[in-house]
């Protein structure tokens, strides 16, 4: 075995530890160490070996792209984390895109596999750099976060991509024919266009699991393309990481995957239009103050909401206080709150907020009937009961937060719109739910007053 | 295949709490695509075109590589440990 291909294998065991240590908080950052160093033998092994002999372009390359990285990574507020993601997700399949399209333009005659690998490799690619590009748009708002729907929407997706298929198996057919080749890199982008315009904001979190898993699968297709094992070891771990992400996110919301890739909850809209306004019962931030103060058991359920508000700050303090008054505070998070997997967790965390008080919804659930009040900041759908009781319901079957089992519901909103799924929730309309209508940061802050002087 | 149901194994066992860590995470180790581009960029008798594609692909892998990395650690450093209960 040569030195390099030593190197390659030690790289691809860091890349396994570094997934097994990201399973507990506390060895989490050793796993990212082990990444670095597996990442880092790999590029030097790839460097070291005899075909490469050109470093000029390749040390500039990485120079500048250290150079753009770290700002990025040092200088980029927390709450960006979503819209980084997708914008590195694009780069990644970019690159990889980049070479396939390098290595097809390449003289010589290749085996069949290698170009159908090639052809995989940059379809992927491409497809997912302009999905993500897609994805960052909406995330960072210069997009509408609407779904855009057209008639026939799923049939003209389907056509493009099976032309571009068709492409791809007549470049595989004939490999000197190149002239199809741009129609089909543009064909490829078109369909990572047109997959993310129909998706809105809350199947974010599955749609960024799943482009993940794309680019992990594109870099995998490159290493059957260069014949280069760790590429495809490395691949196919990102791909499986990514993959299971959204079936994750996918079980949590109870629908399949076709179902969020083709269904669009955009058309669901219309059907709560017209319903008469129903009454609720509001309180003011001095009558919640009073409630939560003389609870025992208290459990806050972010959503979105808080993210937009920015609230997380005022809310850590909020538990703080109430903790100290002996209030037993524990946050509840859904699996799909937020805009991407985790979300919530890693603002609570940026917050301060200890990592053992944030609970899974299974763990949480059981205990929601003996809790005195569930504090419901910016979430909607994830705790609406009709996915349990309203077989019609657009999210039935969908696993929720039990918020209305507890003694008292208090839900910060700013107004009384549906959420994202377009349905009415009956949580804002029972006898114990009060509604405490304002920006969640601000009215987090007068609770934190009004309980600190009370 | 080993390697896809080895990350399966993996992915499984990490907590919810860490899965936007995790996705920076996933994210850098994808840049493992600055191999190939090393590798085409740095060949013998590679054409402009490669060396222009492979070029573009070196940075943009690169920097996905560094900002992966380094935001991860940043994600991770804010997961602090709970505190000793108090007496």
């Amino acid at each position: 075995m040569t030195l390099y291909q030593f190197l390659y294998l030690a790289a691809a065991f860091c890349f396994i530890f570094a997934l097994k240590w990201m399973s507990h908080p506390s060895t989490a950052r050793r796993g990212v160490f082990s990444g670095e160093l597996g990442m880092l033998l790999a590029v030097v092994g790839t460097l070291i070996r005899h075909e490469v002999m050109d470093y000029q372009w390749i040390v500039i390359g990485l120079i500048v792209g250290a150079a753009i990285g770290i700002p990025i990574a040092v200088l980029m507020p927390m709450t960006a984390v979503p819209q980084r993601t997708a914008i590195s997700l694009s780069c990644g399949a970019f690159a990889s895109a980049l070479i396939g399209t390098a290595e097809y333009y390449k003289a010589g005659a290749r085996p069949t596999f290698t170009t159908a690998a090639l052809m995989v490799e940059i379809l992927l690619g491409f497809l997912t750099t302009t999905a993500s590009l897609m994805a960052f748009g909406k995330l960072q708002e210069i997009l509408p976060g609407r779904p855009i729907v057209f008639k026939f929407q799923n049939f003209f997706n389907l056509g493009v991509l099976a032309v571009a298929a068709g492409i791809g198996v007549y470049n595989i057919a004939n490999p000197g024919d190149t002239h199809l080749f741009p129609v089909y890199i543009a064909l490829a982008m078109i369909f990572g266009v047109l997959l993310i315009i129909r998706i809105g904001g809350a199947d974010m979190p599955t749609v960024i699991a799943l482009l993940n898993s794309y680019s992990g699968l594109s870099s995998c297709a490159m290493g059957f393309a260069l014949d280069n094992k760790l590429l495809i070891i490395a691949g196919a771990l990102d791909g499986s990481s990514g993959l299971i992400l959204s079936i994750i996110m996918c079980r949590a919301m109870n629908r399949s995957f076709s179902n969020v890739l083709f269904g669009g909850f955009g058309q669901l809209q219309a059907a709560v239009v017209g319903k008469e306004a129903r009454p609720v019962r509001s309180a003011s931030p001095e009558e919640a103050a009073v409630i939560l103060g003389d609870a025992r058991s208290v459990v806050i359920i972010p959503g979105y909401g808080m993210a937009v508000a920015q609230a997380q700050h005022k809310i850590r303090e909020l538990h703080d206080l109430l903790t100290k008054r002996g209030v037993e505070v524990r946050f509840a998070i859904h699996p799909v709150a937020g805009r991407m997997p985790g979300h919530m967790n890693v603002l609570l965390a940026e917050a301060d907020v200890p990592y053992d008080k944030l609970i899974e919804m299974e763990d949480i659930n059981p205990d929601m009937g003996m809790t005195d009040v569930a504090l419901i900041v910016g979430a909607n759908d994830i705790v609406n009961p009709a996915a349990q009781n309203d077989p019609t319901s657009p999210i039935a079957g969908m696993p929720i937060l039990d918020a209305f089992k507890s003694r008292t519901i208090m839900i910060i909103k700013r107004g009384m719109s549906a959420g994202f799924a377009g349905i009415d929730n009956e949580l804002y309309y029972m006898p114990k739910t009060l509604m405490l209508f304002g920006d969640a940061k601000s009215f987090v802050a007068s609770l934190v007053k009004e309980i600190s002087a009370a | 295949m080993l390697s896809a149901f080895l990350g399966f194994e993996l992915i499984r066992k990490v907590s919810p709490l860490l899965h936007t860590p995790l996705m920076a995470m996933t994210n850098a180790i994808a840049s493992i695509s600055v191999v190939g581009a090393i590798l085409i960029t740095g060949e013998q008798g590679a054409s402009t075109l490669s060396k222009v594609l492979g070029f573009i692909a070196v940075v943009s892998a690169s920097t996905n590589l560094v900002s992966g990395y380094l935001i991860t650690d940043r994600m991770l450093k804010m997961f602090r440990k709970p505190e000793p209960p108090k007496k």
